[in-house]
This record gives C-alpha cells, structure tokens and sequence, in this order.
C-alpha cells in the first residue's frame, strides 16, 4: 500500500509540473516566434478604444463580499462533511443523528438569510 | 517507488496533456459545427475535410500573433494567471479513470481530490482579473469568483451524494473507479436524476457555459477577466474552457452515467474506453445544444437561482440519500429496496422542483402584467 500511495501522488506531483511548464512552453514558443513591434498607443489598457480614466482598480458592488462570506460557511461544511460520509456507516447512531441536525442547522441559517433579504442582489 | 516508476509517470502524463491538447481542438471544431448546424448554417468548412483543421490553424496563428501587454499590469501575477488556471483542470485528468486498468493515480479520497482541485481555479480567475488593472477585467472576474463559489456549492453536495450511495455497494466508496464498480448496470442517472441535474447545472456554471456565461459577457465586457490577454495567452484561457468541458463531461459520465460499462464491456475490455468516450461525447453535444437557444442570465437570477433553488435542492438530496442509506444499513435491506426508494424520492423530489419553478414564473408572469396594465 505504501509504494501505491507514493506513486499515486506522485503521479498528481509531476502532472501539476506538466501543467505548469506545458503552459510556460506554450508562452516562451509565442515569444521566440512571435513579431514585436509596439507603438505608444500599445501599452493602453483596452477600453473599447476610448482613452481610459481613472484607476484600473475601480470600487465594485459589496455584494460579491456577503456571497464570498456565505460560500465559506458551506464550504466548511463540505469539509466536516466528506470524511463524516466516509465513514458514516461504521460509526454509532450518535454520528448521523448529530450531522443531520447540523445540516438543518445551516438550512435553516440559509432561510434566516433569505428571510432577511440577503441573498436579492440589490 | 524507483526512477523507473517515475519515467512512466512522467510519459504518462506528457501522453495525457497531448491528448487533451488534441481533444479541446476537436471539442472546439465539434462545438463550431454543431452550433452551426443548430443556426442552419454550415461552419468552418475550408481548412481540411469538413474544416476539421480550422481550430488547429487558430492555435497556430495564436502562437505567431504579436504578444501585447498593456504597460499598467502587474507583470509577475499577470504571467502567472493563465499557468494557476490551466494546471488544477490538468491535475484533474489524473485521477479520472478510463477503464477498471486505464487509471494513472486511483486515489481513495479520488472524490474529495476532485472536489478540492476544482476549487484552485477560481485563484486564478480573481489573479487575472486584479492584475489586469482594467476595469472590465475587474468586474469580470468579480463575477467569475461569485459564480463559481456560488455552483460549486450543489455541484459539491451532488457529488457527495453520489459517495454516499456508492456506500451501498463497494467498500471504495470515495474513488471513482469504485463508484464506476457500485453502478453496475443501473447507473445512478436512473437512481438519483435530481442529483444529475443538480450536477450538470453546477458543471456548466462552473465553466462558464452559455446560460452561465456572465462572467464572459463580449457583449458588456468584452470578455472579462482575459480583456487584456492576447495572443497564445488568450488561447490558454479557452484551451481551459474546453478542458474543463471536457473533465466535466467526463466527471458527469462517471458519477452517473456508468462509466465504462455498456453491453459486452465485461467480455471484450477494449469497447471500455470506447464506451466511456461515447458517452462523454453525448454529454457535450448536450452541452452544446443547451448553448443554442438559450439567452445569458443576469448576475441576480444567476446568484438567486443558485442560492435560492440549486443549494437547497442539494441539500434535500443529501439528506435525503444520506438517511436512506442508513436506514438501509440499520435493517439490513437488499441493495434494490434501496435504490427504488432513493429512486422514487429523487423523482418525486425532482417534479415538486418543476412545478415550483413554473409556479412562481407565471406568478412573476403575472405580476408583471399587472404592473403594466396600469
């Protein structure tokens, strides 16, 4: 089992290399091949072909803000999850009872948020 | 582990990232034709028979194209966004199995694996977008990060479903090969189609498809968080599209749809990887065919029909399968009392969805016709 298990996440270690440098390779090909001939109208950040104002970095809606702190309450939730459900099964009777109370805990947080208008983009 | 078993990974992998190189470029001239076919007109049809090789001319005049970056990008991290995007949707392939012997790394957590790579991407989406220093590119990938933290939540609890009913039936609930062998011959499309819906919806959020696809948006903000990409690196963005099509294709096929099992699969092993291709190639065109006659959504149906349906639907599922399951395994029920009941709720489940959904659409229906008749 042990020679599996380094091999296996081996195998996931040197994809994550091929990926990154299949990608690079793709770029320094493009760099050798490719013509550069840059005017001083080409550093310009595209707006449509109108001069941009202002910053790059503009203030946009705060609601992408309350949806990112949502997310993560359901995301810790699918990490307390997936090793209950892996083992779920061999576990007392305590175990599910105690994770399907936690699951309608947090419906019912997700119905307290929807009754207070939270998730109505505005 | 010798150095032996570490050259074959590495042709393994070199292998791989060709063949999915080559499968976006057919994935790419597949959805270029069959959109044409859906709009009555013909498609590429010069470059090579059928302009089969048009999408391979694309990628060559990419390469060769002049490399523009605007002079107010943060140089190092707008470098870096294209390789953050590509390489989780690449180490995805390799847990992905094609057949019970074509699997490179069967992890045990293969699920949970799959479940936290996915997650990556929308690093690099966020990276892009900041880096760029554009506005379009900002709101862009604003939108991008909302949307696909906002899916992955019932594509997440589907998948976890699907773990739990694999239980039932083989002792590997968690990798996919193991849940390819707990199908059988009933695939769990037929036992839990809530849960495929559920799954294909997140899946096409997830790589911005075109019901989804306000985070590309070319007609708002021009392309969102790649406005200031060129060249092979705007290609690298849609090889990712295109990949990440095709893992979700392939994720869908295995969780539901039975993987590689078919007639006679058993008997002759090489019509498994055939099957398996097939029926990930059904799940495209349907993909595509999704993609033709439905318009964008707005960012608030998008995030209400996310928030508001898809994630309590989920959560329904969840519970739902999770407690069948231990009932089953408190009392001792044959494995078919089991799926026919999971089955019949999921189905039951599914329907009430419908009808609520059409409900309230004509109770909209109507309250916008009142406000005009005024």
């Amino acid at each position: 089992m042990p020679a599996e298990y380094a091999f296996n996440w081996a195998a996931v270690g040197i994809a994550a290399i091929f990926g990154f440098g299949g990608v690079a390779s793709f770029f320094v090909i493009s760099w050798i091949l490719a013509p550069r001939r840059a005017t001083s109208l080409t550093g310009i950040a595209y707006e449509c072909g109108i001069l941009p104002t202002g910053e790059g970095n503009t203030r946009y809606n705060v609601r992408y803000y309350l949806f990112a702190l949502f997310f993560l309450i359901f995301a810790v939730e699918t990490v307390f999850l997936f090793p209950w459900a892996f083992v779920f099964l061999d576990l007392p009777a305590a175990a599910f009872y105690s994770m399907v109370i936690f699951l309608v805990v947090l419906f019912f947080g997700l119905v307290y948020a929807w009754r207070k208008g939270v998730l109505s983009w505005r | 582990m010798s150095l032996l078993d570490l050259i074959t990974i590495a042709i393994i992998v070199f292998v791989l990232f060709n063949g999915i190189l080559t499968a976006v470029l057919g994935v790419i001239w597949a959805e270029r034709k069959a959109l044409a076919r859906l709009q009555q007109r013909v498609g590429p049809s010069r470059t090579g028979p059928s302009g089969i090789l048009q999408t391979a001319a694309d990628a060559i005049k990419l390469m060769l194209k002049e490399d523009v970056r605007p002079g107010s990008v943060n140089v190092v991290i707008f470098y870096l966004a294209p390789l953050l995007i590509f390489t989780p949707i690449f180490m995805l392939w390799m847990v992905l199995p094609f057949g019970p012997d074509w699997v490179l790394s069967d992890l045990g957590i293969g699920l949970f694996y799959i479940v936290a790579i996915l997650g990556l991407s929308v690093v690099g989406h966020v990276l892009a977008g900041w880096a760029s220093n554009n506005k379009y590119a900002l709101l862009g990938s604003a939108r991008n990060a909302a949307q696909l933290i906002s899916y992955e939540l019932p594509l997440v609890f589907a998948v976890l479903a699907v773990g739990l009913l694999a239980q039932t039936a083989t002792d590997r609930p968690f990798s996919l090969a193991g849940i390819v062998e707990a199908q059988g011959s009933v695939p769990y499309l037929v036992i839990m189609p809530l849960g495929f819906i559920l799954f294909l919806v997140g899946a096409l959020a997830e790589t911005a498809r075109i019901p989804f696809d306000i985070p590309h948006a070319e007609e708002e903000i021009v392309g969102g968080a790649f406005v200031e990409y060129s060249g092979i690196r705007w290609g690298v963005f849609f090889l990712t599209e295109y990949a990440g099509l095709a893992t979700m294709a392939f994720l869908a096929t295995i969780l539901f749809l039975g993987g590689w099992t078919g007639p006679f699969s058993d008997q002759v092993p090489i019509l498994q990887p055939f099957y398996l291709l097939v029926k990930m190639a059904a799940i495209i065109l349907i993909v595509f065919w999704i993609r033709a006659p439905l318009p964008r959504l707005r960012i608030d149906q998008l995030m209400a029909f996310a928030w508001k349906l898809a994630i309590p639907a989920s959560l329904v599922n969840l519970l739902v399968v999770a407690t069948i399951v231990w009932v089953q395994h408190q009392n001792g029920w044959e494995l078919w009392v089991t799926s026919v009941t999971i089955s019949v709720v999921s189905i039951v489940l599914a329907v009430a969805t419908g009808i609520f959904i059409q409900r309230r659409r004509e109770q909209r229906l109507r309250q916008f016709r009142q406000r005009w008749a005024q």
